[in-house]
């Protein structure tokens, strides 16, 4: 792997395989009395959001802890980026106090690149404007694979703004890199004017895609596109592509429904479909803190000299140390 | 300036690529153009005789080049350039007059502030400095400045542009083109549809779909030169196109010359060069408005340039400071330096690939630039510029080794910024010197002074 984990665009199959392969020994530990391993202690992680997201800074806060790691979350509040020091000379700082690893979330696309140039530790983008979420998409393809024991081959359809997603471009990425056919459906106003360079297929009718489809994997709509014309009004958008009841009866017995969250609940998912069994978005919340542990692992763990160095097997697969695996 | 005084032999320079030739410069004029060792200087005793003789033996001489589009910054952003640094920048370009952009602050919209970047320019000495003047008043697009005030100043000012911003109101356009007619001045559009770009980062495209950049779709750019073409149509004015950056606006372009329609337009060295791909790594030094585009689009271009399309290069000079552009991408400044490579950048796009001769980059980068901003016909003859290599032009000129070449070093650079795109990239030849009304500018490749 990388140094950095900045884009899903970056990965290869090896790469997503042993981080997902990793997360599924990590989430182990989460059965034992004390969920806690020593690998990253003494070194430091610096959680550096520059936009509110509790879920996403808690899930990458507990990953580090259970690692043993020091974690410093550093918020765009309150602190000296207020006062207008740029994202450089915060890089300079974290630099100084010697962070390990700095989890960025930032709304502008490409900051955690910036980033990069500027810091010696390892970078993992947690969400970067419209570009990327390469965690929430490695997450996701863990909670497809635990569902439905595979990831090649299978369908899955992306539903809503992908113009302004950085899942939605996370996961095509790696859903294509890890053998899944994938389907953007949106209203033409929501998909970039390039759709067709990607790695996908597009479609305007949800219902038409959904007899098809192993996963659905739906967005968040902002209610700001509204006034920004992209549809005329969420009454319509719900209509044409929200996922009720009657459209879930559409899909396979065995499909499942997936959010990356927030939800907004009677917009682009129904409560019921939300709750059903097929949705898996608690889980994706629970997948998170494992998958997360296993990016830091592996991005941290080789290097530290201490416990619980990992390395790549022969086969690829990766190779935990002993104290892990049992 | 001592001009006046001084007598430069140039000894075995080829003009405009071709036959070598010596030229005698003597005071602010070109006093004689003859084969090798046939002026009146040359034939006469040699050295010591009132004259300098500067050996230009495998150089090439070409008229002194005309920017008509370069931010000296200077009043209000003296941090990233002012008019001495920027004009010491084009002199080492080989440029000889430049027109300075309205967007300073103030912004230069009334006499007053014109007269003064005029005179600024000739207190440096290096580089003409021509001022452009804002369309409207405080660039605010809502009414036109006091254009007829400005052109009756000591700067005379005849292009008129809010570059940076469009001048949207499709009324305020067509008056603004109209009344300039009163002193034949021209309308310089930069061309950007602006509700079609808000907010936007990056061609709209391949790239920024992939890099999450809000998009800066072709189509904002080539509505407004369509519409502006038929504007100047319809009112029998001159439309000047700033920095055309797309395939679909040469078309327009073309077609309204194809028209008769008095309409020309500019392309930077770096719409001919790059693509909008550099910006894969979010590093803002690319980013540019207009934006670059494809490689269709710098394919276009080049034909556009090569075919007369385009009537000229110009750099769109921007200096920025070190920490406007050591940003994230989206809260960088727009804007490349271009003036001290835009010669090599033509070199490279335009003759090594063998779309355009020398007489033509001469025809682009000075004869027709110099027209457009109405510079080839000043009353006083010193102080016209893209004039002929001959006897009676004002002795502005360019020696240009097309041999040489060299990694493109920003730190190297006299401009008080180093945002220049073409950092780290080798390009041909080297400009060795300039001459503006007879005085060395720049020798041996460094400031003469």
């Amino acid at each position: 792997m990388n140094r950095h984990l900045i884009s899903s665009a970056d990965l290869t199959a090896a790469d997503a395989l042993a981080v997902l392969d990793t997360a599924e020994q990590l989430a182990r530990l989460a059965e034992r009395p004390i969920p806690k391993l020593p690998t990253l202690r003494g070194r430091t992680v610096v959680n550096l959001f520059y936009e509110d997201s509790t879920r996403t800074r808690i899930s990458f806060e507990a990953a580090a802890k259970r690692l043993s790691a020091d974690v410093i979350n550093f918020s765009a509040k309150g602190s000296s980026v207020a006062k207008g020091e740029s994202l450089k000379d915060t890089a300079l700082t974290l630099q100084a106090m010697g962070a390990d690893a700095v989890v960025i979330r930032h709304n502008a696309s490409g900051a955690p690149h910036r980033l990069a140039e500027w810091v010696a530790g390892s970078v993992i983008n947690a969400g970067d404007g419209t570009h990327e979420h390469p965690t929430q998409a490695l997450l996701d393809a863990f909670t497809i694979r635990r569902r439905l024991h595979r990831l090649d081959g299978l369908r899955v359809a992306i539903v809503g703004d992908v113009l302004h997603s950085r899942v939605a471009r996370s996961n095509v990425w790696l859903l294509h890199t890890l053998g899944a056919k994938v389907t953007l459906v949106a209203p033409p106003t929501l998909l970039p004017v390039a759709v067709n360079s990607w790695p996908c297929s597009v479609s305007y009718d949800f219902s038409s895609v959904l007899p098809r489809t192993d996963v659905v994997m739906m967005l968040r709509v902002q209610h700001e596109r509204m006034s920004q014309a992209f549809f005329p009004s969420v009454r319509e958008y719900s209509r044409r592509y929200g996922l009720d009841n009657d459209r879930m009866a559409l899909l396979p017995d065995h499909a499942i429904v997936m959010h990356p969250g927030p939800m907004n609940r009677g917009v682009e998912i129904a409560a019921d479909v939300a709750d059903s069994p097929r949705s898996t978005i608690v889980e994706q919340v629970a997948n998170g803190v494992s998958v997360r542990m296993a990016v830091l692992y592996l991005l941290l763990g080789g290097s530290g000299g201490g416990s619980g160095a990992v390395g790549t097997g022969s086969a690829g697969q990766p190779v935990l140390s002993p104290e892990v695996a049992r | 300036m001592s001009g006046a005084e001084t007598r430069w032999l140039i000894t075995g320079a080829r003009l405009l690529g071709g036959e070598p030739a010596d030229l005698l410069l003597n005071g602010q004029l070109i006093a004689e153009v003859a084969e090798p060792g046939q002026t009146e200087a040359g034939a006469g005793a040699g050295s010591g005789s009132g004259f300098l003789v500067l050996e230009a033996d495998g150089l090439i001489a070409l008229p002194g080049l005309v920017d008509l589009h370069t931010h000296l910054r200077e009043p209000g952003r003296e941090d990233a350039e002012t008019v001495a640094s920027g004009t010491a920048a084009a002199a080492m370009g080989g440029y000889t007059v430049v027109h300075a952009m309205a967007n300073t602050d103030p912004v230069a919209d009334t006499a007053g502030v014109v007269e003064q970047v005029w005179r600024l320019g000739q207190a440096a000495g290096r580089c003409d400095v021509q001022p452009v003047g804002a369309v409207t008043a405080n660039l605010g697009g809502t009414q036109l400045a006091e254009l007829g005030a400005m052109a009756d100043s000591a700067a005379a000012v005849r292009v008129f542009s809010d570059d940076g911003r469009c001048v949207a109101d499709a009324t305020l356009m067509r008056r603004a083109l109209e009344y300039v007619k009163a002193f034949d001045g021209v309308i310089a559009q930069h061309a950007q549809e602006p509700r079609l770009t808000e907010g936007a980062q990056l061609n709209e495209g391949e790239i920024s779909a992939r890099l999450g950049l809000s998009g800066w779709p072709a189509v904002a750019e080539e509505a407004i030169v369509a519409r502006d073409c038929l504007l100047a149509a319809h009112v029998g004015s001159a439309l000047h196109v700033c920095h055309v950056s797309t395939a679909g606006s040469v078309e327009i372009i073309r077609w309204a010359k194809s028209k008769g329609w008095r309409v020309s337009a500019e392309v930077t060295p770096h719409h001919l060069l790059l693509t909008d791909e550099l910006a894969d790594g979010y590093d803002p030094v690319y980013k540019v408005n207009p934006p670059l585009r494809t490689a269709a689009d710098v394919a276009a271009l080049r034909e556009a340039l090569a075919d007369g399309t385009i009537d000229c290069v110009a750099t769109d000079h921007a200096p920025h400071p070190v920490e406007d552009k050591d940003t994230e991408w989206s809260i960088a400044a727009f804007g490349m330096t271009g003036l001290e490579t835009a010669l090599r950048v033509v070199h490279e796009a335009m003759v090594s690939t063998g779309l355009l001769d020398w007489p033509g980059v001469a025809d682009r980068m000075s004869v027709r630039p110099a027209a457009i901003g109405r510079l080839d016909a000043s009353e006083r003859a010193e102080l016209r510029h893209g004039r002929p290599l001959a006897a009676g032009s004002p002795a502005n000129l360019v020696l240009y080794d097309p041999a040489a070449a060299g990694v493109v070093d920003p730190a190297s650079h006299v401009s008080r910024s180093k945002n220049s795109p073409f950092s780290g990239m080798k390009l041909p030849g080297r400009v060795v010197a300039t001459f503006l009304r007879g005085e060395p500018t720049v020798l041996d490749g460094r400031l003469a002074r």
